[in-house]
């Protein structure tokens, strides 16, 4: 019998190490079989989706909803489906809510879902203790009452986007009895849900294994593994695909984006989703920022040219903060590139290319793909018809503290993300005065856009919506400017459902037949 | 032993002081500095009294001075806070992710000092000759370029083109190995989990190599200047005409002398070396603190900059504190008070 020596061991240590490093599988290749490997472009910092920064990452939420499900489902082109509530409305008088709670749905714990878990999770969404920072939507839900399956709740007010918001941030389930006995750190170490991926494994800034809940209500997943690798640097992801240690990766540049779909094994899509580049004018400035000054600035940017010769043709011009596939969008609202009548505007203000206006741009760097070229571009735009804009440079936190104290610059660009596509969730917060996320006050707007909070009539409110978009478009009120796209990179043999809402979570991802 | 007494004795009262300061600053300056954490999340519809409960909630209400007992009451508890973007404990935090981080760079360190030492000799050995040239030419690139662009080449050759190391994490996410401790490189190598300890330390190879060139290249430039003086030295003129071959000149000789002053530095670099950690750990997606740090800040997580803050303060004097021991240890006229 062979009974190693601690000089034996050592030298067979040693010899593991070496093979382990150089040997043949040294890098685990990741194989398209049952396990799915994603290079993601975000850290997942915390599990629950209710609370914190994380809870309002529109990225973060492929990863919350493979683990979580939401209380309404969204399709990958936006249209609402059940989720855990299989049916929902209003009672006639508008003053009542009604759910109907999906049966037969399961925890990852193997207990029962039940409807006291939506009742819970809806007061503790709306309870400000929580953290949750979108409890002025679920606080507009009191009393709530349980029959059988059906729950219903009063209303303070009519609220047109309130199931919307089911489907959006923060509008997760969470276990009831569970999270009461582990409390939120005892949550965040094992989280469960109902969604169709369970928590296997987490190291924070490094990867989340997950493994197929075999209980799904909406059936088996594709892979029986899923892992999400928090590769936040863009040039490690485009190796991470390139080496085939990941099978999907996503928001790379747009170069490497072409350069890696023509490779041999790889493919790609690039979608348009709901991330909209816009510039914000503070109306703080409206004395020099006239209405011809501001429609000359809109007037002199050629979207287009952007949208060609920065992003490689990937995004779409806007002339609203409406994407085609919003429900407000009206395709009749335009805002053509016109050089001239720009400079004619501005030399009807008293300006000029000689004798410009000096103003300010606040710009993000690195925030979306091209962002500080994009600003250095439109202010060589506007240099031509005397608009003379100093660029500033800030981080996306500045910026946020900036917009909530109106305290921006006369021009800040920003990108607007509205996954559920309706028009209060962006025409509507970016430009309605008391909004802290507007910078455009004014009255003239305020006053077109309040009725339309608690409109009864769909479409008479989607109308309203348009209306507003065209006259904020007249007004030059702000600078709608693209939609982007988002890229996606993954191997040949994978079959990519892409999502509107950005959110590429891993049961949109299924080998190929 | 008394004069190594006192100089403990001092530099801990230094340390003291020095890490409050630290921490008065950076709490100061973090609420100075433009970011809210609070209007980072606030939903889009949001009203005033929705934000005032959010900051209420994170007892960003309070009055600074106010805010700032309260944090520095918790810390001498040892209660550092909950960290507003992880939702844990930011001692526990901390305490997970710096031994990731005290890997990585102990063995940073110890490849520069290793590579460096070589190099160092290798140039003195070939000294006035044209393969000093070169020596100087390959140190003068590994110095010139920093460790994040040594990171994305070696991404890019070793990973790529080459694929033969991986390229993110601190081990492979199938591995599924419950650890005691967060040393994993240690505890698998205690444990004698030879195949787990092979995975990590093919983790590390591109992020240690990468942090240790620079450091590497900076112990090469003052060994070798260092070595070139000793080579010089009457001890060393004695030992060549007693017929003493170059290399036990150099090696035998020149560098018991010239090695400490390559020490002490390299004790001081350590300290920076783990805050080039921020930025390789963001490109490898290795988990330790400097990939949390940006994190942190990205998100103006309070607790958790100020836990990392004084963490980077503590470790910063805690290394220049053991350089400092060693060089009165080492040097007998310290030692006596000379």
């Amino acid at each position: 019998m062979f009974t190693p020596t601690r000089r034996d061991t050592l030298a067979l240590g040693a010899g593991a190490l070496i093979t382990s490093l150089i040997g043949p599988g040294g890098v685990a290749q990741a194989a398209v079989g049952d396990t799915l490997t994603i290079a993601f472009n975000v850290n997942l910092p915390a599990f629950d989706p209710t609370v914190g920064p994380s809870a309002v990452n529109p990225s973060i939420q492929a990863i919350y909803r493979s683990v979580f499900d939401q209380f309404v489902g969204q399709k990958p082109n936006l249209a609402f489906e059940p989720g855990l509530l299989t049916a929902w409305g209003w009672s006639d008088d508008k003053k009542k809510v009604w759910m109907d709670v999906r049966e037969g749905v399961t925890w990852h714990d193997g207990s029962p879902f039940t409807p006291e878990d939506v009742v819970w999770s809806l007061e503790r969404a709306a309870d400000p203790k929580t953290g949750n920072p979108i409890t002025f939507v679920w606080s507009e839900l009191s009393n709530f009452k349980i029959d059988g399956k059906r729950v219903t709740a009063d209303a303070k007010q009519y609220d047109p986007v309130l199931f919307k918001w089911m489907a959006f941030l923060t509008g997760y389930v969470l276990p009831k009895a569970y999270y009461t006995k582990v409390g939120a750190e005892g949550f965040e170490k094992k989280p469960i849900g109902t969604g169709p991926y369970m928590v296997d494994e987490y190291q924070g800034n490094a990867f989340l294994r997950l493994k197929a809940n075999p209980k799904y209500w909406g059936g088996k997943p594709a892979f029986q593994t899923v892992v999400f690798k928090f590769v936040t640097d863009a040039t490690s992801r485009v190796a991470e695909i390139e080496s085939g240690s990941s099978d999907l990766t996503l928001e790379i540049p747009y170069e490497e984006f072409d350069r890696l779909k023509k490779k041999k094994g790889l493919t790609g899509v690039a979608t348009p989703i709901t991330d909209i580049g816009m510039i914000f004018i503070n109306s703080d400035d409206a004395k020099t920022l006239t209405k011809d000054v501001r429609l000359a600035a809109n007037l002199a940017i050629d979207k287009q040219a952007i949208v060609k010769r920065l992003l490689r043709g990937y995004g779409v011009p806007l002339a609203t903060l409406e994407a085609p596939e919003y429900e407000a969008f009206d395709p009749s609202i335009k805002v053509v590139h016109d050089p001239k009548k720009a400079a004619a505007l501005m030399k009807a203000a008293g300006y000029s290319p000689e004798k410009p206006l000096k103003t300010k741009i606040q710009t993000t760097r690195g925030l979306k793909p091209k962002d500080y070229e994009m600003i250095q571009a439109i202010v060589g735009m506007w240099r031509k018809i005397g608009l003379d804009a100093e660029i500033e440079v800030y981080e996306v936190a500045k910026h946020f503290q900036l917009r909530t104290s109106h305290k921006l610059a006369p021009f800040a660009f920003y990108n607007w993300g509205n996954a559920i596509g309706d028009p209060t969730t962006s025409t509507g917060f970016a430009m309605f005065g008391p909004s802290p996320h507007s910078s455009w006050k004014s009255k003239d707007v305020d006053a077109m856009i309040g009725p339309l909070w608690g409109e009864t009539d769909e479409k008479k409110r989607i109308a309203g919506w348009k209306a507003v978009s065209k006259y904020v478009a007249e007004q030059g009120d702000v600078i709608g400017l693209l939609q982007y796209a988002q890229p996606v990179v993954y191997k040949s043999e994978l079959k990519v459902i892409p999502n509107i809402s950005g959110a590429l979570q891993p049961t949109l991802v299924s080998k190929k037949a | 032993m008394r004069v190594i007494a006192a100089v403990l004795a001092k530099r801990i009262g230094m340390a003291i002081v020095t890490l409050f300061g630290v921490a008065v600053v950076v709490f100061l300056l973090l609420r100075v500095a433009p970011g809210d954490p609070v209007a980072m999340m606030i939903g889009a519809g949001a009203s005033a009294a929705d934000v005032a409960e959010l900051r209420a909630r994170y007892g960003l209400d309070q009055p600074l001075l106010v805010q700032f007992g309260i944090w520095l009451a918790g810390v001498l508890r040892g209660d550092f806070g909950v960290s507003i973007s992880l939702h844990r404990d930011v001692l526990e935090l901390l305490s997970e992710r710096l031994p990731a981080t005290l890997e990585l760079a102990t063995a940073a360190c110890a490849v520069a000092v290793g590579l460096g030492g070589a190099i160092a000799i290798a140039g003195t050995l070939v000294r006035g000759r044209k393969a000093e040239a070169a020596v100087d030419g390959v140190n003068g690139l590994m110095l010139a370029v920093p460790d994040f662009v040594w990171a994305l080449a070696f991404v890019l050759v070793l990973g790529v083109l080459w694929p033969v190391l991986p390229l993110s994490g601190r081990m492979d996410p199938s591995v599924g190995v419950p650890f005691v401790s967060h040393f994993y490189l240690i505890e698998s190598l205690l444990r004698g989990r030879f195949a787990i300890a092979g995975d990590i330390v093919a983790h590390m190879v591109m992020p240690v190599l990468a942090l240790a060139l620079p450091l590497a290249a900076v112990i090469v430039r003052i060994l070798k200047e260092a070595l070139s003086e000793a080579m010089m030295q009457d001890y060393v003129l004695v030992a060549r005409v007693k017929g003493f071959s170059e290399s036990r000149l150099v090696i035998g000789e020149a560098l018991r002398n010239a090695v400490g002053p390559t020490l002490a530095l390299t004790g001081v670099q350590f300290t920076f070396l783990i805050g080039g950690t921020v930025i390789v750990e963001r490109i490898f997606a290795y988990p330790g603190i400097g990939a949390m740090a940006i994190d942190a800040v990205i998100n103006r997580d309070l607790p958790l900059i100020q836990g990392l803050v004084l963490v980077f303060g503590a470790l910063f004097i805690l290394v220049n504190l053991a350089v400092d021991l060693g060089a009165v240890a080492l040097n007998p006229r310290l030692r006596h008070g000379g």
